[in-house]
């Protein structure tokens, strides 16, 4: 089997599908992100709407992305985009929010109550108190969800490829189509290789946006 | 104010499911299911379905327990970095690109699916077991030692009790993707629910779409419920008790 030949000679369309799995997992997170993290700030207020959204989007996280996909197809045709890049963005949009709510949620709602409470002390109103506050030492959880929700949507938007959204499953779909090896391994291949770096990637983040003062007090423990 | 909004969200459901139902009447498939011959075909396919998930999980469950419990042995405890680190990347690779590989070297059917899904599931229960059994406090390890207790009986008494939580999430993780891949499963040639799923979308059929999309859905989340019973069973009442 020939990989690097087989993307030597089809540089052009590897680099292309590429570019399409990030932009498809790009604009979805980053439209699931400026919605979740605002939910889930908003839903430490009140802990029984904060159960109901969680379970909502638990039971979201249950479906299987191929059926969610085939259940939005028949609603989402009546306007138009039964097939293709709209409904993919938005079963992405969907499958993000979960773990980037909870993370959210979690996170502020384990802030300690002794720093808000010195935060208010020093007469801090009360945007100023979640921005200089709760944020920065949320923020480590909130990113561990934003890296779970990206390596999840790398997968699923493989999967999108069946419904002509485009990106790298389109090498699997048409190699498993056609019984062309090579194709499909590059297809493989490409998407595990786009998950991990994305995965490392975020992983490197993570750290680099802890605050110092938040590592050292891990160093401690 | 918080009562109007849980009446509120109670009034949404029941809309959705109203609409729901008008949605499957005007699409067509309540009449494709009154169809015996179809409905015959989805009941066949419901049962490869459930099969493919059937012997992969409980070989998945098998092999990730025993893995989890052996690399927390002390013996091997110096590797369970190694086993979490390897473990975490096998699960960043996404199901359809496991799918595809296990297709290239094994060929197609039911088989080689078995065995993909089977390996994306084993991932999670052991990376539980080993995460639940290696957070259990020492202090309960020693006070069980100083019991008298062999290794066998604080593994199956106080190790494995106590991660019990921790390992049923992984199992529940493991099914609900198990489910999920196993609608893949049809592009290798395994037949499943995968098989309406696909075909419908190739054909532009709703109706043979839904009739595919639902019964996989249901599955998932019978199977998210199933195992949130079983920690009914399995997690001890002292434990539960804590909990809340």
């Amino acid at each position: 089997m020939d990989i690097f030949g087989f993307i030597s000679s089809n540089l052009e369309q590897t680099l292309f599908l590429t570019w399409e799995h990030i932009w498809l997992v790009g604009l979805s997170l980053f439209i699931a992100t400026i919605t979740g993290i605002p939910i889930g700030i908003a839903i430490t207020k009140n802990k029984r709407i904060a159960a109901k959204i969680l379970g909502s989007a638990n039971i979201m996280m249950t479906i299987p992305s191929i059926a969610l996909f085939g259940l939005m197809l028949p609603i989402l045709a009546v306007f138009g985009f039964g097939l293709g890049k709209v409904p993919a963005v938005i079963a992405l949009v969907l499958y993000s929010e979960l773990p980037i709510i909870r993370n959210t949620y979690v996170a502020i709602n384990n802030v300690d109550p002794a720093l808000v409470d010195a935060g208010r002390g020093m007469g801090l109103p009360k945007w100023k108190l979640l921005k200089e506050v709760e944020i920065p030492l949320a923020i480590p959880v909130i990113l561990a969800g934003l890296r779970t929700a990206a390596v999840m949507n790398i997968g699923i938007a493989a999967i999108a490829a069946y419904i002509g959204a485009g990106g790298l499953g389109v090498f699997i779909q048409q190699g498993i189509a056609r019984s062309y090896e090579e194709m499909i391994l590059t297809g493989a291949l490409s998407v595990s290789m786009l998950a991990i770096v994305v995965d490392a990637g975020m992983a490197m983040l993570e750290r680099a946006v802890t605050s110092s003062g938040v590592k050292l007090e891990r160093k401690n423990l | 104010m918080s009562s109007t909004l849980a009446k509120l969200y109670r009034f949404i459901l029941i809309a959705l499911l109203l609409a729901c139902g008008i949605a499957a009447e005007r699409i067509g498939l309540v009449e494709y299911l009154s169809d015996p011959w179809e409905f015959e075909y989805l009941l066949l396919l419901i049962r490869q379905h459930i099969y493919l998930v059937g012997i992969s999980i409980s070989m998945a469950l098998f092999t990730g327990l025993l893995v989890g419990i052996v690399v927390s042995r002390k013996r091997f405890r110096r590797y369970a970095g190694v086993v979490m680190y390897i473990v975490g990347l096998g699960q960043t690779i996404p199901s359809l690109a496991v799918l595809a590989m296990v297709m290239s070297f094994l060929g197609i059917g039911s088989k080689p699916a078995i065995f993909a899904l089977f390996v994306y599931s084993t991932l999670p229960i052991a990376r539980n077991t080993l995460a639940g059994i290696l957070a259990v406090p020492s202090s309960y390890l020693d006070a069980a030692r100083g019991i008298g207790m062999s290794p066998m009986r604080i593994l199956f008494e106080v190790e494995l009790p106590n991660a019990m939580t921790v390992i049923l999430t992984g199992v529940r993780i493991a099914l609900v993707i198990n489910i999920g891949t196993a609608a893949l499963g049809y592009l290798i040639g395994a037949g499943g629910l995968g098989d309406l799923i696909f075909t419908g979308i190739n054909l532009m059929q709703p109706e043979k779409l839904l009739a595919g999309a639902l019964p996989t859905t249901l599955l998932a989340l019978a199977g998210d419920y199933l195992v949130e019973l079983a920690g009914l069973v399995l997690i001890p009442r002292g434990l539960r008790l804590a909990k809340t």
